[in-house]
């Protein structure tokens, strides 16, 4: 942190410091999270604070990380996860589809799972294969589960203490590309952001952007550009991938009757599909315009020479923002 | 290169002694409890059979032939410990204060079956049917209860063809680790549907899977409850006193199906299942009781049909219960039903009403 600013990962580090001096129930655990703070810094001086009984190193195993939180959650602990990249957390994954989401269900409410699952996500740093996934639908699809993706460190701040607080498991995923970027003033007040819900970054008439995580970046600066050109652009940062805050979404395409959605994971089968479809359901005579998804193609993300032209870029927004402007 | 691990039987399949017993032993009325408990639950596992090959229940895995490793499990167990079971394990649910209702409920098709009404079971896992992914469970159990310095056990059960799975291998290496208070009974009855223990890995014993994590491992006789009884006791207090984990290996046999839905003719011969009938747990114990002077037939067809009604009573509150209303399977999903999904609520509202509703509403 510098004069009262906080990068994204900072934010996080932020939030659960104030969580585990809250709330003693909440328990941090991962690779590498406690002498060396995380490989993002994410976890740093929680160990120095709040002690080895609560900031767990682990051996290195995946799927040991998940199924052991299921079973401290369903012991009334707050166990909060971190995995290292999201290009690792497929051998969690059964823990989480098939336990953590569905252990208040099977049990009528007996056992429950507050459990948050922290991982870096996306590409845009440089890094190696498997380190610049976005697979968010794998989880957004299960029934139970909680998926949630800031987008800058307030909301990285708020999002999180909300996950920590909720009696059921969340998936939290944190835009690598985002860690260190525009850090913003961040007053450590333990205040929660609504889950659940999209958040409006910028009201419009003309156009309603939808976009999540990192690629909010992107769209913010093609709203920016579009209202140069006298286009007043609605941007909603999605933020809650499951559940979906389809009111928000609902509200503002009805209002500006156009809408392109911009996410950097694969296009087909991702959560751009499920709003585009669940926007034709209710709003389809209100729009001007076919919905337009800017998306990555579906190929995994390429080392990282190329790893731009995976990632949809400001330009490419606004040429799917001309194409709904222009429909006649 | 079989690794010297300990191996523990009291009795011979005919019920005598092979060596000294523990002190213990001579407590009649604590083995004819047990013995009771073993009847009970076989009775209990017939009836379930029964209840589904007539279609009152779903698919059901039967427990015949491992009742001395649960019963042993059940009656040693203290309540605050917590049990994180799979689906084979009948018996110690049943002494864990599981109702044979739930238990019916449960493979009956009906949630209500997991929502324990005895507080012995309150913390208590439902069964596991993902296989091994239990035992990373009973880990993160035992470490809140490290965490929290509280002297209680989780214990949890598999069968031999899960040891095969990395769940079980990276439960095994964080016990080790972090030393946790946990006790691993590897159940092995000799085969994972059609495919014999000899294949799930090549090691000699599946309790030596315990020596790469640093824990301590053994194997005993799992059809002789004396045995089983006699090392689970070491296992709960090595582990409840900060000695860390163990993991016991039973050895049994299971003389059913795998499930009502299997048919182990197809790949077991009849020979093998009629030697591994002599030595089956509940006749081994009567043998030994008769020989101490303490059982006689007499007894024994009191007891059957004492079991017999309590099994009856059970089956009718199962049927009685009724179905649950649809609402009910909303209700847990998430604590709250979230907003953002009142939808999908008026959705199964609407698909409700119009099966309620007859053929023209569609
Ligand atoms: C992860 C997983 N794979 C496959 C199955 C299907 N399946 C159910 S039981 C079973 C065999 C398990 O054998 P074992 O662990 O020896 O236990 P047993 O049934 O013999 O008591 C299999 C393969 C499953 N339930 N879970």
């Amino acid at each position: 942190m510098s004069n009262g600013k906080y990068t994204l990962v900072e934010a996080v580090n932020l939030a659960l410091h104030r969580a585990m001096r809250d709330d003693h129930s909440v328990v941090v655990l991962g690779e590498d999270v406690g002498v060396n703070g995380g490989v993002f810094r994410a976890t740093l001086g929680l160990r120095e604070a709040f002690g080895f009984k609560r900031v767990l190193d682990t051996p290195l195993a995946e799927t040991m990380l998940a199924g052991l939180a299921v079973g401290m959650a369903a012991q009334g602990l707050r166990p909060v996860v971190e995995i290292q990249f999201m290009g690792f957390i497929y051998a969690a994954t059964e823990h989480l589809v098939s336990h953590a989401s569905r252990l208040r269900n099977r049990t009528r409410g007996r056992l429950s799972c507050p459990m948050v699952m922290r991982t870096p996500m996306g590409a845009g740093i440089r890094a190696p294969e498997h380190h610049s996934e976005s697979t968010e639908a794998l989880f957004a699809h299960v029934p139970g589960l909680r998926v949630v993706v800031p987008s800058s460190p307030a909301r990285a701040y708020g999002l999180l203490l909300a996950a920590i607080d909720d009696p059921d498991p969340v998936v939290f995923l944190e835009p690598t590309r985002l860690y260190r970027m525009n850090p913003q003033p961040l007053v450590d007040d333990g205040r929660r952001l609504p889950l659940d819900s999209c958040f409006t970054l910028r009201e419009g008439r003309d156009l309603t952007l939808v976009s999540w995580g990192a690629s909010v970046h992107e769209t913010l600066q093609a709203a920016a550009a579009l209202a140069e050109r006298g286009v007043d652009a609605e941007v909603v940062d999605v933020a809650c991938l499951k559940p979906l805050d389809l009111d928000t979404l609902e509200a503002s395409v009805r209002k500006t009757g156009r809408c392109v959605i911009v996410h950097e994971a694969p296009k087909s089968c991702a959560v751009g599909a499920e709003i585009a479809a669940s926007l034709y359901e209710r709003v389809l005579l209100d729009l001007h315009a076919p919905i337009q998804r800017v998306a990555a193609p579906d190929i995994p993300p390429p080392l990282y020479r190329l790893e731009q032209f995976y990632l949809p870029g400001t330009e490419d927004i606004l040429a799917a923002c001309e194409t709904v402007l222009d429909y006649a | 290169m079989s690794p010297d691990l300990p191996y523990t039987r009291y009795l011979a399949p005919d019920g005598r002694p092979v060596t000294e017993l523990p002190g213990w032993a001579d407590d009649f009325n604590l083995l004819t409890r047990l013995y009771r408990q073993m009847v009970l639950t076989r009775l209990f596992d017939q009836k379930a059979v029964a209840l589904q090959r007539t279609g009152r229940i779903g698919t059901y895995a039967p427990t015949l032939g491992q009742e001395a490793i649960g019963v042993a499990i059940g009656s040693l167990m203290q309540a605050e410990d917590v049990l994180v079971p799979y689906y084979r394990d009948t018996a110690v649910q049943l002494m864990r204060g599981v109702r044979m209702e739930e238990i019916l409920l449960y493979w009956g098709g009906d949630e209500r079956g997991s929502d324990f009404a005895d507080p012995r079971a309150a913390q208590d896992f439902p069964i596991c049917v993902p296989i091994a992914t239990q035992a990373l469970h009973a880990c993160g159990v035992a470490t809140a209860f490290k965490i929290r310095g509280e002297h209680r056990v989780a214990v949890t059960t598999c069968g031999d063809g899960a040891t095969s799975k990395g769940d079980f291998l990276e439960a095994l290496n964080v016990a080790g680790a972090w030393q946790l208070p946990v006790v691993f009974v590897v159940n092995n009855n000799q085969w994972a549907i059609s495919v014999p223990r000899r294949i799930q890995c090549g090691a000699p014993t599946l309790a030596q899977k315990a020596l790469g994590a640093g824990i301590h491992g053994e194997q005993v006789d799992g059809n002789d409850i004396l045995a089983v009884c006699d090392r689970m006791r070491q296992a709960l207090a090595r582990a409840r006193h900060g000695k860390g984990p163990v993991l016991l290996e039973c050895l049994s046999y299971r003389l059913g199906d795998h499930t009502t839905a299997d048919d182990a003719t197809r790949y077991r011969c009849a020979e093998e299942v009629r030697h591994a009938w002599e030595e089956e747990p509940v006749r081994r114990l009567q043998a030994f009781l008769a020989g101490q002077g303490v059982w006689d037939e007499g007894r024994e067809q009191a007891l059957i049909a004492d079991c017999q009604t309590e099994v009856q009573r059970a089956v009718e509150a199962f049927e009685a219960a009724g179905v649950q209303p649809l609402p009910a399977v909303l209700e847990h999903v998430y604590a709250r039903w979230p907003s953002a999904l009142a939808e999908q609520r008026e959705m199964l509202g609407e698909r409700l009403a119009r099966r309620q509703g007859g053929e023209d509403h569609e």
